[in-house]
């Protein structure tokens, strides 16, 4: 019993967001149309609960439930990110449901089932686990893609996520096939320990399928085209959550597997990662260049990022490590602050979504305009914003690798990435006012307000940030 | 005449391309897609057995249950987005879903 006790309380925040679920389930049956708010109000607070166990619970690192789910400090960072994103964009969302009229109690139930499988995702240490989470996660994000039933864009969306994402799946599973065959074990650390330095054939078949498909997860290229048209026809707030929570997700369960499991035959991953890295940066600045709608422009926008991300992982060791892990944090503010930007376009009422609507916004409301032009700074990486340092602490660790062609056709790419952020702060400040935006919801602006801050201010204080991220990066080696 | 497990992975390996060939090839119906995922479960499915045979270790028969149980959720989920789909759109032609391009 207190074996069971033990291993419960490694996975507190799993089971308050997993008891919550359920509890809400029944609250929404029960009282019906109007639990909406309250159910929100509930989940929300969960998942600020989920944060604060992990924040002032136990450091201690263990594997429970015989091998198949563990707490590091890692998993601990990544799900801080993980719930942070959730969290917000929950709080961001409910104006914009209400304005559109899809504010049923549903939504805050299947972000929070999702939320749930990603934590689940972050902490497996077995293919069964992982697999588990990633279907829970998955499952939950097909439903909110097509959240808005009778839109036929969010049904397209939902369908195109769901036939693409089961591909997926399928192919991630004949990879866990394959490595439980070839390595006799399905959890991490077994797997490691079968490799030793040498891979079988079948190994690395498995190796092989199994980042196809986390490479559709995360968006990585060639495995990307489901990307700007799910997460154009969803709706925003659930872009928002695509972007910002499954990303840190997906990127923290692809490090955990390939330095856990496969750190012997580094030499074969790593080709596949500066593969997908050098095809996701290039090709997220230049297919960015043509886009009229900002969702699209942001699809784009985190391909080129994941690509950036996988900068760090491709160099390996600690500091590349932790410069992943930075970027994603950073990343996670940027987009926020980016998305709440997004959906206080609102014109008498409906929602807008073309860059060209942005049209002198700082005209018609500076504030707005400043800090969404902050945004768009960080993202192209203009020193001194946060954004220039996650891909300096990235595009460090590639060199001291030694991969200096990478580092340089980062550094290219985000050149031309540059162009298509910086084309987004000429229309706010230089072209002629389009109609003015309606009032925004205070959720939203205050969203904004704090990632403006937060990046501006990141360079006054890293020293804090960095130890976090290497502290975090050091459990997995 | 026993079969190796050369043979179940010669298997397996053929219904999983049968699999990705549908889903990718297919420009009719989606309906067929969602049958091409199925296909391509049940070729993992037929491994993980086959392999837990082999190796007398039951951890990829549990496996397998766990991947029947999370498929059945699947396909339900596939239906009902497809369902809501059809509602909008008035056909389920792979041709058809090219509202957004890209």
């Amino acid at each position: 019993m207190s074996h069971l006790s033990a291993a419960l309380a490694h996975c507190l925040p799993e089971l308050i967001l997993a008891a919550g679920v359920l509890v809400l389930v029944l609250l929404g049956a029960v009282r019906g149309k109007e639990s909406d708010g309250l159910v929100t109000e509930i989940a929300a607070g969960l998942l600020g609960a989920a944060i604060l166990v992990i924040l002032l619970g136990g450091k201690t690192n263990a594997i429970v439930f015989d091998g198949a789910f563990i707490n590091d400090g890692f998993g601990r960072f990544m799900k801080v990110l993980t719930l942070a994103g959730s969290l917000v964009t929950l709080v961001m969302s409910r104006d914009f449901l209400a304005a559109e009229k899809i504010d049923k109690f549903e939504f805050p139930i299947l972000i929070l089932l999702s939320t749930l499988g990603m934590l689940i995702l972050i902490s497996a240490a077995g293919l069964i686990a992982l697999y588990l989470g990633l279907e829970l996660m998955s499952l939950a994000l097909y439903v909110l893609a097509a959240f808005h039933r009778d839109n036929i864009r969010a049904s397209e969306a939902g369908l195109k996520y769901f036939v693409l994402g089961a591909l997926s799946s399928g192919m991630l599973l004949y990879g866990a096939s394959l490595l439980y065959g070839f390595a006799g074990t399905v959890s991490f650390a077994g797997i490691a320990e079968t490799i030793n330095g040498k891979a079988s054939l079948g190994v690395v078949f498995g190796l092989v399928f199994l980042m196809v498909g986390l490479a559709f997860k995360m968006s990585a290229v060639p495995f990307h085209m489901w990307t700007p048209d799910v997460y154009e026809g969803a709706p925003t707030p659930v872009t928002a959550f695509f972007i910002t929570a499954v990303k840190m997700a997906a990127v923290a369960i692809t490090l955990r597997v390939i330095l856990t499991a496969f750190p012997g035959i580094a030499p074969q991953w790593r080709q596949i990662v500066i593969f997908l890295s050098i095809l996701s940066m290039v090709l997220g600045s230049f297919a960015a260049i043509g886009q009229a709608n900002i969702k699209r422009l942001m699809a784009y926008s985190t391909i080129g990022h994941v690509g950036f991300a996988l900068v760090g992982l491709a160099a390996g060791g600690e500091a590349g490590v932790a410069g992943v892990l930075a970027y994603m944090a950073i990343y996670l503010v940027m987009t926020l602050g980016t998305f709440a930007g997004i959906l206080s376009m609102r014109v008498n009422g409906a929602g807008v979504e073309n860059i060209s609507d942005l049209s002198g916004l700082a005209r018609t409301d500076g504030v707005m305009a400043f800090f969404f032009a902050m945004m768009m700074f960080s993202l192209a990486g203009v020193p001194p914003l946060a954004g220039f340092f996650a891909k300096w602490y990235v595009f460090n660790a590639a060199i001291q690798s030694g991969l200096y062609p990478l580092a340089v056709i980062g550094v290219l790419s985000s050149v031309v990435a540059a162009f298509y952020y910086l084309r987004v702060v000429k229309v706010m400040y230089f072209d002629e006012p389009a109609p003015a935006f309606d009032r925004p919801a205070p959720a939203p602006r205050i969203v904004l307000a704090v990632s403006g801050i937060l990046v501006v201010f990141l360079f006054a204080y890293p020293g804090l940030f960095i130890d976090a991220t290497m502290a975090a990066a050091r459990s997995l080696f | 005449m026993t079969v190796s497990l050369a043979q179940f992975l010669i298997v397996a390996a053929i219904l999983f391309t049968l699999g990705v060939a549908g889903v990718i090839l297919n420009r009719k119906n989606i309906i067929v897609v969602l049958m091409s995922v199925e296909l391509i479960l049940l070729s993992v499915n037929l491994n993980l057995v086959a392999f837990s045979a082999f190796l007398s270790d039951l951890t990829g028969q549990i496996f397998a249950l766990f991947i029947l149980t999370v498929a059945a959720a699947e396909a339900a989920i596939g239906l009902a987005i497809l369902v809501a789909y059809y509602r909008n759109r008035g056909s389920i032609a792979v041709d058809d879903i090219n509202m957004m391009k890209g």
